[in-house]
């Protein structure tokens, strides 16, 4: 039976449920030191002095040391990677420790080692560092503004970068458009937030260096911090072990990482940075915080003509590895799955005196889905048409694949209806509509939203994303050694490097089948440099739809191979070997057979039987540089209750129907459905990274900053259609992001559906208790900037007009 | 510096005896001095359930009891939960029912879930998504660590 579409049990969870896990914490060396950083209180400052001496009179200290004192450490500053053909990026030097000026709360001016880790939380609150505070800038409009205060008076603008992409003739489809709806949407700045903290361990060997670190991107780590070390690849090993969650927040290469290593190799000694809570709100990198200015163009009858969008992107202080990339990293789906052939789309950079974003799950594609599905419901409200109905009628079609779209991007696969008429087998929305009237008389307020979403993943391929792409200074291909052991167990290595999704076994389970061996004992390896072959890591949903596929390809590299030993041993033709039920056979004569334990073992002690072009051993290799990305899709469908009283939402129905191309592992699929769900259901109802107009953080624990808890949501509803993908042989597409990316529209559409009839028709997120309640009294503010007011809003746009409690809901 | 304190804790059945400071957090002394590295820290505030063990047979937030309160205590973490090589039927539901993703909040996860049924020993969904709202969880929505209580529950592991 075929090891693939079965949801067999997890590999990693035996040692994860017992408390037997490693994660980065965990690992004590002998001799450890630890680090712990002084950090600015201010959001923007000079430095005047930093007094150590303090510190340094401490028994149990080791070194305290400044920007200044370690320049010499660094050979470059931490990396920005984007070079946009054509394109200046103002990039400023970001150095692991900062020398002469601060630029946001939490930026690292001194680093004190000490023998235990309370002994150098107690020296650090002995350094003294004064600052001369300068105006901070915080909200990214006014930093557009002239005479704003400069977060780089270098530069002489807060405006990092533009860059802008099109497809067919926006001013043509703008003209042809009998109707129109324009919007501003905020996207609030998130947090990541895994619960597991950064950390980082450093040791200096002989004459390696070895970093331990809770890391999504050991690879690209390496290559990076070789480069801001000054030492050669070779000598530089980076692991990373169990990590606890990702979702971003650890695809990044780290000041204190870098200060690890610089420690471990200055010191001789091991150093441990373990990052406090405090810290992760603080010098995590944020995500999302784009504003949105949408227009939407369609005729009377629904079909849609023109798209339109700038986008205003706060990139904080900082150009971290990918900071100005990510808001542009959500083009290729800007017109969602709907045949729209005029794109026009803008994007702006801006500095601010805030932590620097970078991607968290989804990164630039669940903005891009908020703006659409919303827009989308605007659409229709404005056309008076049925919000489904102005779906359907725009929907790519099933037999129009591969589609290239306005913008030139070739969407693989998809049945957009198909998802679509599948959740409403699972929903009946007549029947929604009739309880959702009659709970109105009793003053219960319901509200259903759909988002028919559509993203772009499976990074990357290079040709595409890399020098001679979009400009990324890298390249997106997978890798994988596949190797038998002598008694028939496989160790398989990938270059990514999973946190959570379970690639233990889904790997395993692919690699199995191919080679005629139980999951069970097939074993694989990641995120350590020095083992096995090259990597580009975990992130962009890639790790199945392109380190799946390296697999595939060097596991039918062994396969092929044992065949081949298998014919020379029976006496027949390779192409005669045939592999059934973990059997090695020849066709037409079952008894006549081999396990791949007796393959593997003539292998590994060739018999004189095999023949002299067989090289002995079994393992391969194989990189794979997918030809098109990957575009999974779905349709969901949320239900929420608000209480009028208290402005309070609760989820109370959710129905996702998702579709990335055959499972490998339904299970796997379900929980990574259910978990982006709940992850967006943070952003449109809780989450929000909030700083003061002073740049003072507001939200810096999960005291302040709300993450959903088991009692805020509901239990999920998932079903999925499978629709192949050309692009690769499983036919898979990513599935770690879907559900982040597809349902804060619909969260926020069943909110804004409830509450309609109280005469709300626009609110951003997230839709905490106090802004619906502020919304319902019409007392506050519908448009929000850093969880503010803004003294005017978007009234006056097409599609957001007065609403009166006759329009009822729309859909 | 802060003065030490002498404790005498039975962690996991064992009879363990230690000077510590008087400011040590439990968590610290669990991992960093014992070496049972299953309990972990997540938030520092109380907010994450990471560090859940149980004292004297009741979940505690083991990052907001300081060692010294431990003096006398019989002390569970996930390391001592299975018995004799066998799983814990709550450690087992939440192999089965993929109750787990990262498995960073789990062992904290899965102690308050088995006091939990200690408590209520056949909790609806609303008593078992509100029994564990003090543990935190970013990877699965839940809703797998719902049916894995469920299903613990309907094992009897409270029984």
């Amino acid at each position: 039976m075929s090891a693939i579409g079965q949801s067999m049990r997890r590999k990693e969870d035996p040692r994860m449920i017992t408390g037997r896990g490693r994660y980065t914490e965990d690992i004590n060396l002998p001799g450890m030191l630890h680090a712990v950083l002084v950090r600015s209180p201010e959001a923007h400052a000079t430095i005047t002095s930093i007094d150590t001496s303090a510190a340094l009179e401490r028994d149990d200290v080791v070194a305290v040391l400044t920007g200044e004192e370690m320049a010499g450490d660094f050979a470059g500053p931490l990396p920005m990677v984007w070079v946009p053909p054509g394109v200046e990026i103002k990039t400023p030097e970001n150095w692991p420790l900062k020398r002469g000026e601060v630029k946001h709360v939490g930026d690292p001016v001194a680093v004190v080692v000490a023998t235990t880790r309370h002994g150098a939380v107690d020296a650090a609150e002995d350094v003294i560092v004064e600052y001369d505070t300068k105006p901070a800038v915080v909200n990214p409009e006014a930093a557009l503004e002239p005479g704003s205060p400069l977060v780089w008076d270098e530069f002489g603008t807060n405006r990092t970068h533009e860059w802008a992409i099109g497809g067919g003739d926006i001013d043509a489809g703008l003209a042809e458009a009998e109707v129109t709806v324009e919007h501003r949407f905020v996207n609030q700045r998130t947090s990541g937030a895994p619960i597991e903290p950064r950390c980082s361990v450093a040791e200096f060997r002989g004459d390696d260096l070895t970093l331990y670190s809770t890391t999504q991107i050991p690879h690209i780590a390496r290559f990076v911090f070789s480069g801001v070390l000054g030492v050669a690849e070779d000598r530089l090993r980076v692991v990373a072990p169990d990590v606890g969650g990702g979702f971003g927040a650890k695809l990044q290469t780290y000041a204190e990482e870098a200060l690890v290593l610089a420690l471990a190799k200055r010191l001789g000694r091991p150093v441990k940075w373990v990052e406090t809570r405090t810290e992760h709100m603080s010098t995590s990198h944020h995500g999302r915080d784009q504003i949105n200015y949408v227009t939407l163009g369609a005729k009377r009858d629904g079909t849609l003509t023109a798209c339109q969008v700038r986008v205003i992107a706060d990139l904080g202080a900082y150009q971290q590895l990918l900071t100005p990339f990510i808001p542009e990293l959500g083009f290729p789906v800007m017109g969602g799955c709907y045949r729209i052939p005029n794109i026009d789309l803008h994007f702006t950079g801006v500095f601010t005196n805030k932590m620097a974003t970078d991607a968290i799950r989804g990164a630039g594609r669940p903005e891009a889905t908020y703006w659409i599905e919303l827009m989308m419901d605007r659409l229709a409200d404005e056309l008076g048409m049925d919000r489904l109905e102005l779906r359907r009628k725009n929907f790519i079609g099933a037999d129009e694949f591969p589609y290239e779209t306005a913008l030139g991007i070739v969407y693989d696969s998809g049945n957009y209806q198909g998802t679509l008429d599948k959740l409403l087998e699972h929903f009946d929305l007549d029947e929604f509509r009739s309880e959702q009237e009659r709970l109105r008389g009793e003053g219960v307020y319901r509200g259903v939203g759909f988002s028919t979403w559509v993203e772009v993943c499976g990074l990357a391929p290079s040709r595409a994303v890399g020098p001679q792409g979009v400009g990324l200074q890298a390249a997106f291909w997978e890798s994988a050694n596949v190797r038998v052991t002598p008694t028939g167990s496989a160790i398989v290595y990938t270059g990514t490097s999973p946190h959570g999704q379970g690639l233990d076994t889904s790997f395993a389970q692919i690699a199995g089948d191919i080679l005629g061996i139980d999951p069970q004992n097939v074993d694989v390896h990641h995120g350590d440099t020095d083992q096995g072959t090259w990597g580009w890591d975990t992130y962009g949903s890639r790790s199945l739809s392109v380190g799946g596929e390296a697999i595939v390809r060097a596991a039918q590299r062994v396969q092929d191979k044992a065949k081949r030993i298998c014919a020379a041993l029976l006496e027949a033709a390779p192409e005669d070997i045939e592999l059934v039920d973990g059997k090695y056979q020849v066709r037409g004569s079952p008894d006549r057979s081999m396990t791949m334990a007796e393959i593997s073992g003539a292998a590994h002690i060739p018999p004189n039987e095999l023949p002299a072009d067989i090289e002995p051993g079994l393992e391969e290799s194989a990189f794979y540089d997918p030809e098109n990305f990957v575009f999974p899709f779905g349709a969901h469908a949320c239900v929420v209750e608000v209480d009028a009283e208290t402005g309070k939402v609760q989820v109370i129905r959710y129905v996702a129907v998702d579709d990335c191309g055959p499972a490998v592992n339904p299970m796997l699929i379900d929980g990574q459905v259910h978990g982006g769900i709940v992850h967006a259901i943070g952003q449109a109802l809780y989450e929000q990274v909030v700083y003061d107009e002073d740049g003072q953080l507001v939200t810096g624990t999960f005291v302040d900053y709300a993450l959903p808890t088991a009692a805020e949501v509901p239990s999920f509803e998932t079903d999925r259609t499978e629709t192949r993908s050309p692009v690769n042989t499983l036919g898979v597409k990513g599935i770690g992001e879907a559900g982040t990316i597809a349902a804060t529209p619909a969260v926020a559409a069943a909110v804004l559906d409830a509450i309609r009839p109280l005469g709300v028709t626009e609110l951003d997120m997230p839709m905490t208790p106090m802004r619906v309640w502020q919304a319902i009294q019409g007392v506050g503010p519908r448009s929000t900037e850093q969880g503010r007011a803004l003294d005017d809003h978007g009234d006056g746009s097409a599609g957001s007009g007065p609403t009166g409690p006759d329009e009822g809901g729309a859909a | 510096m802060s003065a030490t304190v002498h404790v005498e804790v039975t962690v996991n059945g064992e009879r363990r005896q230690a000077d510590v400071e008087a400011r040590l957090l439990l968590v610290h002394w669990l991992r960093d001095e014992l070496g049972l590295t299953g309990t972990h820290v997540g938030c520092d505030t109380t907010n994450c359930g990471a560090c859940t063990i149980h004292m004297n047979g009741e979940a505690v937030k083991s990052c907001t009891v300081l060692t010294a309160q431990a003096d006398g205590a019989e002390l569970t973490t996930i390391e001592g939960l299975a018995t004799d090589g066998e799983l814990h039927p709550m450690q087992a539901a939440f192999m089965d029912k993929h109750g787990l993703q990262c498995g960073f909040c789990t062992p904290g996860m899965i102690m308050a879930a088995t006091d939990l049924l200690e408590r209520n020993p056949n909790p609806s969904d609303e008593e078992i998504r509100h029994g564990l709202e003090g543990n935190l969880c970013r990877c699965t929505g839940y809703h797998n660590i719902v049916e894995a209580v469920k299903s613990a529950a309907g094992a009897g592991v409270s029984a």
